[in-house]
């Protein structure tokens, strides 16, 4: 199955990610770098509120969902 | 008020906005609604900012008319707890083409609350939350929890979710009618700063239903020679299980002068044969206390495998539905944003406001659902075609 041959790739990356974790990756952006990131323009969900209700109507209006908001990472809002 | 007769055999269009046999579409929602607003910075180790949003929607297009509030509270509670509440009403009138063809306009609302708390410790946040969605014949409950983790310099973040979702179908017309849905939802999802310049975030997530998954007012046309019009119409019926995957990545981009450009990708399939691939692309521009975007986002899906527009014979199938969502489709949606700070300076406890509005002018071709209303003679009906505007007006405070 498709869906399975996917879940396979994904535990995959997850290990790797999990093993990598133990190896002291420098971080090649500074702190004293993020001044852009900071820009709120740059925040990945700028209006949660907006973001969840238009999420909402695609999800409505088509078959598919999840994945697309703003689901995990440093973003944290699901 | 719901406006429908006994017998009406309802296909409630709107439903997926707001009627119980919209849990494929609610559910979701909910899931995001229950932890929205938990964060938005790319820098995990704090938590969310104090923010009040109020905001009125408005989603008008093919004869559906829904509208109403959303009001999300957040305040930190000392330094590492942050909680949140978000009031959101949908009102729907509808008169769509599923509602036209096969029963008659209604009008009903959906109330949804929900309450969510963050606490931060070191460089992990963990989240919590609880969702009720409440109706006059589908409540929802989830229950949700997340995990977030930095790492590598506060460069990657990692987070890990779970929600749980237990809905309740009934009919407006038939109190004796009763049927469970049960939700699960897993997520992962990792960001990645990549440059100065450049941020990326890829998320997986499976969600998986067990129960009642079709509309208990929508029916499926077969083929009906006695019929004068040559078709009759039959209750649809769904498979009891559904389990869907997405992964989804997306990219924000720093632009050599003070604006931003954000391309996003997700692929989607199912245990219903529905497979879609999801791009958009915006652009975002700051202009002295406005900021400006413009977005166009394209989908393409397959339909499920027991779509048909009409079929050969009454139950000629297992399973059957004629929701035009699960037919094959594409849409396009183009979206205009403008974004006005005022109280720069702030006011009293308030640090700074914004008043913004958007819309969202999207055009939804159905492959395979004809439009039955126009007429025309069986087989010959145009495929049918829906546009939509969605308005968005909203203030927010942060203090």
């Amino acid at each position: 199955m498709k869906t399975q041959r996917i879940s396979r790739l994904l535990l995959t990356l997850v290990a790797l990610a999990a093993i990598s974790g133990c190896s002291g990756i420098e971080p090649w952006v500074k702190p004293y770098e993020r001044d852009r990131l900071a820009d709120p323009i740059m925040f990945l969900d700028m209006d949660p509120v907006s973001s969840a209700y238009i999420y909402h109507v695609y999800e409505a209006r088509e078959g598919a969902r999840g994945g697309e908001g703003t689901a995990g990472g440093g973003c944290g809002c699901n | 008020m719901r406006g429908r007769p006994a017998a009406a055999v309802a296909v409630t269009d709107m439903a997926r906005m707001s009627n119980g046999t919209n849990k494929r579409a609610l559910a979701p929602f909910i899931l995001v609604i229950a932890i929205l607003g938990s964060g938005q910075a790319a820098f995990a180790s704090v938590l969310p900012e104090d923010r009040t949003d109020f905001l009125y929607h408005r989603y008008e297009g093919g004869g559906v008319t829904i509208d109403g509030p959303s009001v999300l509270i957040r305040k930190s509670v000392g330094k590492s707890v942050s909680l949140a509440a978000n009031y959101y009403v949908d009102m729907v009138s509808s008169a769509s083409i599923d509602v036209i063809t096969t029963a008659s306009p209604y009008k009903e609302e959906r109330t949804q609350y929900s309450l969510s708390g963050n606490y931060l410790r070191g460089n992990t946040t963990v989240a919590a939350g609880f969702t009720s969605s409440e109706e006059s014949d589908f409540d929802a409950k989830t229950y949700n929890l997340s995990v977030s983790q930095d790492m590598f310099g506060q460069l990657t973040t990692l987070t890990l979710s779970y929600a749980f979702g237990d809905d309740t179908v009934r009919r407006s017309d038939d109190p004796s009618f009763f049927r469970d849905n049960i939700r699960q939802q897993y997520g992962i999802g990792v960001t990645q700063i990549l440059t100065r310049n450049m941020i990326a975030a890829l998320n997986f997530e499976v969600i998986t239903d067990e129960g009642f998954l079709n509309n208990p007012y929508r029916s499926v046309r077969f083929i009906d020679p006695g019929s004068p019009v040559g078709y009759s119409f039959e209750p649809e019926l769904y498979p009891r299980t559904r389990t869907t995957n997405a992964i989804g990545l997306r990219t924000k981009y720093y632009l050599p002068y003070r604006a931003v450009l954000e391309g996003q990708y997700r692929y989607f399939i199912d245990t219903w044969d529905i497979e879609s691939h999801t791009g958009s692309i915006a652009y975002l521009h700051p202009w002295k206390d406005f900021v400006f975007s413009a977005k166009y986002r394209y989908h393409t899906q397959t339909g499920a495998h027991f779509f048909r527009d009409v079929f050969s014979r009454s139950e000629a199938t297992n399973f059957r539905g004629r929701d035009k969502e699960l037919s094959a489709l594409s849409s396009q949606t183009f979206k205009f944003t403008a974004a006005y700070e005022f109280l720069p300076d702030g006011w009293g406890f308030i640090d700074k406001g914004t008043v913004n509005f958007s819309l969202d002018h999207l055009i939804v071709d159905y492959e395979d659902f004809r439009d039955i209303s126009t007429g025309a003679a069986f087989g010959s009906e145009p495929f049918y075609q829906l546009k939509a505007n969605v308005f968005q007006l909203f203030f927010s405070f942060w203090y």
